[in-house]
């Protein structure tokens, strides 16, 4: 089969107020292949994504968009779903109240007259996850679902088009790296049915493991498309930061110190099925100036614990945690906070950022009372202390004013760091910390842990990406089923040993 | 839906039906065996009427994120139309039809103000429940305008017969019935999890003596009300737009997040000027029931009524914030709210008594459903 044309851009040029997100691209899709495009955080991969698929309409950006050898204007995202083209969001877009099989057919229902038909979309959605290998009930609620299998539902949607052109904007930053498997796997078999596909990750080994074509984008301009049999991983980091990378994870020698957080027994029953644990037994201590690594595949209780010790999750719970030798339970997270923890979720939406508010009130938010005096808050203090912090993590935003909602997800994600940064946390807890960041970004936010740890801060780093927990943490605790099934210092732990406790279900 | 959140929700409908026994078993102690006379209960159906079909309405503009403050005033305002066309010696075809368009163009205006000028509905409505109950005591200049006679008093105090009757309970069971089989069967052909024959035979038991109770106590008055039939079909039909229909469900998704609908490319302003329009059709048909019923239009009918549809929606169930109601529980509301009117009515409590316990009602019902949901998390 010959490769044909499916999708063409030309010159595209789109501008914010105060940024120019596209200057001048030029991108192209062929029939079978998968294109890679990487960039950044806030290099305008999402916004031409936005541009293709009609979210930001004809008309609001310049440069031509052909389909098939076709110029089109796009106006809605009907438009283009109707051109072939369906797009699995960076940030999650589903609804909560509704059920996994209605979010897939939502804004397409199978009908006869307007009225739904039911058994239709429930057989067409099973049979889709089944097809997919993607193991969930069709009639739950997506509220009901974690992070990563939401992000599932999301590619199902998508999938459930079929499309012939299908672009997936970090389809991947919340799947276990098994899930990940069965999402490349059924890319390839897309791939042999002929669908163009634009995959934009952070994860160059995927790239690397499924692109054809890859084409890096910085500041907005296309710099160049490799074929990607024809570089490397450095060559595409260089062009995509504009220097030579050389240690992601620099060793830094660190001092450290007395048992900071010592946890003892934390068992948490499961809120809603009886007899079963969230958590089991979790006895764990991190001292003064070491990073602690917790691994463990998606469901494991990784989050829980962290959310657990903040606070943040109601309902009963044994067992104990000491703070510096002191027992505490904290029933809310501000009470965590008034004790000098800190908490960066994985889900920044809902848990981290008032999208709506500008990035220097974001920043402040979990630490007004350092910048109010007397009950008010200090304005001017506000902005140069997010405009320290914007530079130091480099978050890439046309001031500090901007609201937090028109940044790029990973740049979102920096902000996040900064607010609990600025609290001066003695305990630092960090959930996928790194997720959908970029290679430059995410060789700062390591630097950045170096230096707190280094300054005394114990850190809890939940990740599912193993050479971060290798190349980051002192020791490692690895987690399946709410049980601690492994703990390794530094020098024993290896991918193979992790992943064996990692699946040891007892 | 799985078998965790459809027990969570068969279990908030559970309490609300026991919360309403209680309430009867609590009146007919303090009225000395008056409440649950079937004369009495045929009234107290007839009076939640017009706030039931009010709140059929208000379920879905709620469940889309919005609110409609100004049923009240424009039932009003709309029962003035109607009387006063008669009055002029309209039949009551052109002038009810005249009425409704003038109901559905109020709406529309709203809708339109809301959906697409992005004037957030709590102000549009606000306004509008203002200005309408200004323009009614405008054209009336203070003075009640007597209902013609005509068949639209039917809708007002006239009864089904009790053959009828019968007929009517039989043909529900037996549609319930079949359409439960089917569903059964279907799952099961299908393969899609049921949870046996046992729940379905279990379903049809349970309506049928719910049905067949109501009946004859109905009959043992006079016989089912015309207005308690019609918003029964009301609610049948709206019942079946909110979950079966792409319409439906498009009205919860954009009350979960509007975000999310607008991605997947649902209509989300088509969707809230469709609700406003809905809601037209049901304040006309409200005005119509509650004129025929004070055979009259009165400048100051259906005060507060718009704010007793949101409390029922609310003690039904459904979630201010949006996404989440059902038409069964705001009509459940709504029987709780007549049955505390009724009931204080019949105790001679005095009338201050009746807006205090009302008030502390809705408050304890959304309190309950607030310390539910976060024991559930
Ligand atoms: N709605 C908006 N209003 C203003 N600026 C915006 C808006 N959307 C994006 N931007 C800006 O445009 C630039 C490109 O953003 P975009 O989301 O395309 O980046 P990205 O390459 O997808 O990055 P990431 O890898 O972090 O997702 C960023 O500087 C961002 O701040
Ligand atoms: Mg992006």
């Amino acid at each position: 089969m010959v490769a044909q044309q499916l999708l063409e851009l030309h010159d595209i040029v789109k501008e914010f107020p105060g940024v120019k997100a596209l200057d001048g691209v030029r991108f192209d899709v062929l029939s079978g292949e998968v294109h890679a495009l990487c960039g950044e955080n806030g290099a305008g991969k999402s916004t031409l994504m936005k541009i293709i698929s009609g979210l930001y309409p004809y008309g609001s950006y310049s440069g031509e968009l052909k389909v098939n050898g076709t110029s089109r204007k796009f106006l809605s995202i009907k438009d283009s779903q109707s051109a072939g083209v369906a797009i699995v969001f960076q940030e999650l877009s589903l609804v909560k109240e509704l059920t996994v099989a209605e979010n897939i057919f939502l804004g397409r229902e199978p009908s006869l007259f307007g009225i739904i038909q039911t058994t239709e979309v429930l057989m067409r959605t099973s049979a889709l996850l089944k097809d997919l290998g993607f193991h969930m009930d069709p009639s739950q609620k997506v509220g009901d679902l974690g992070i990563g299998q939401q992000q599932m539902v999301e590619i199902a949607k998508a999938l459930a088009l079929d499309a012939k052109i299908l672009i997936l904007d970090e389809p991947t930053s919340a799947l276990s790296d098994t899930e990940i498997e069965v999402f490349l796997e059924t890319i390839r078999r897309l791939k042999k049915r002929g669908v163009g596909c634009v995959l934009i990750t952070h994860k160059l080994n995927e790239v690397f493991a499924i692109a054809d074509r890859i084409t890096v984008f910085r500041d907005g301009k296309s710099v160049t498309t490799y074929n990607a049999k024809d570089v490397d991983e450095h060559k595409v980091i260089a062009d995509m930061v504009g220097r030579e990378l050389t240690d992601m994870y620099p060793r830094v020698s660190r001092t450290i110190g007395g048992p900071v957080l010592a946890v003892h027994d934390l068992t948490v029953p499961h809120p809603t099925v009886p007899g079963k644990n969230l958590l089991e037994h979790v006895s764990f201590t991190v001292r003064k100036g070491e990073i602690l690594g917790i691994a463990g595949l998606m469901g494991s209780g990784r989050t829980e614990i962290l959310m657990s010790i903040f606070g943040a999750l109601h309902g009963p719970r044994t067992g104990s945690i000491e703070l510096e030798g002191q027992s505490l339970a904290f029933a809310s997270p501000q009470e965590a906070i008034n004790h000098g923890f800190a908490l960066v979720s994985e889900d920044r939406k809902r848990l981290g950022l008032v999208l709506e508010d500008s990035v220097s009130r974001n920043i402040a938010l979990a630490s007004l009372k350092r910048v109010a005096r007397f009950g008010v808050v200090d304005d001017s203090n506000e902005n140069k202390i997010a405009n320290d912090y914007i530079d130091a993590l480099r978050i890439k935003t046309p001031n500090s004013a901007s609201q937090v909602k028109n940044l790029s997800g990973g740049n979102q994600q920096k902000v996040v760091l900064a607010k609990w940064m600025l609290t001066k946390p003695k305990v630092l807890f960090l959930d996928e910390p790194t997720r959908g960041i970029d290679v430059g970004a995410r060789a700062e936010i390591y630097k950045i842990v170096n230096d707190m740890a280094a300054k005394g801060v114990a850190v809890v780093m939940v990740s599912s990406e193993l050479p971060e927990v290798l190349g980051l943490s002192d020791r490692v605790i690895v987690m399946c089923g709410g049980r601690v099934t492994g703990e390794f210092s530094r020098d024993e732990a290896t991918q193979e040993r992790i992943m064996a406790a990692a699946t040891r279900f007892s | 839906m799985n078998l965790a959140s459809r027990l969570k929700q068969s279990w908030r409908m559970l309490t609300m039906v026991f919360a309403l026994i209680a309430i009867w078993i609590i009146f007919q102690w303090v009225t000395d065996g008056a409440f649950l006379q079937p004369r009495n209960l045929s009234n107290l159906f007839r009076q939640m009427t017009v706030t039931g079909t009010l709140a059929i309405g208000m379920v879905l503009i709620i469940v889309a994120g919005h609110i409609d403050l100004s049923v009240g005033s424009v039932v009003c305002f709309l029962g003035v139309i109607l009387t006063m066309l008669m009055q002029k010696g309209w039949s009551a075809e052109s002038a009810l039809m005249v009425t409704l368009v003038s109901g559905i163009a109020i709406s529309a205006v709203q809708g339109w103000l809301t959906a697409f000028q992005k004037v957030p509905a709590f102000i549009v409505t606000l306004a509008g429940m203002m200005i309408f109950r200004g323009a009614s005591m405008g054209v009336t200049e203070g003075v009640t305008i007597p209902l013609e006679d005509s068949w639209i008093k039917t809708f007002g105090s006239a009864y089904l017969g009790q053959e009828a009757g019968w007929v009517l309970t039989f043909v529900a069971i037996v549609i319930f019935a079949s359409l439960r089989v089917q569903k059964y069967r279907n799952s099961v052909a299908h393969g899609v999890s049921t949870s046996g024959f046992g729940s379905t035979l279990a379903m049809i038991v349970a309506f049928s003596s719910g049905v067949l109770l109501f009946n004859s106590t109905m009959s043992r008055y006079e016989g089912i009300p015309y207005p308690v039939l019609l918003m029964i079909v009301i609610m049948v039909a709206f019942h079946f737009i909110a979950t079966k229909t792409v319409f439906g469900r498009h009205v919860y998704a954009v009350g979960g997040s509007v975000e999310a609908a607008h991605l997947s490319g649902v209509n989300v302003r088509k969707i809230v000027l469709g609700n406003f329009l809905l809601m037209g059709l049901l304040t006309t048909i409200g005005a119509m029931i509650l004129t025929a019923r004070v055979e009259s239009a009165q400048p100051d009918a259906g005060q507060l009524l718009e704010l007793d549809a949101v409390a029922s929606c609310v003690i039904g169930g459904t979630s201010l914030m949006g996404g989440k109601g059902t038409i069964y529980g705001a009509i459940l509301g709504a029987l709780v709210m007549e049955s505390l009117n009724n009931g204080m009515s019949l105790a001679n409590l005095e009338s201050f008594w009746q807006y205090i316990v009302k008030g502390v009602v809705l408050v304890a019902a959304v309190w309950l459903d607030v310390v539910s949901q976060k024991s559930s998390r």
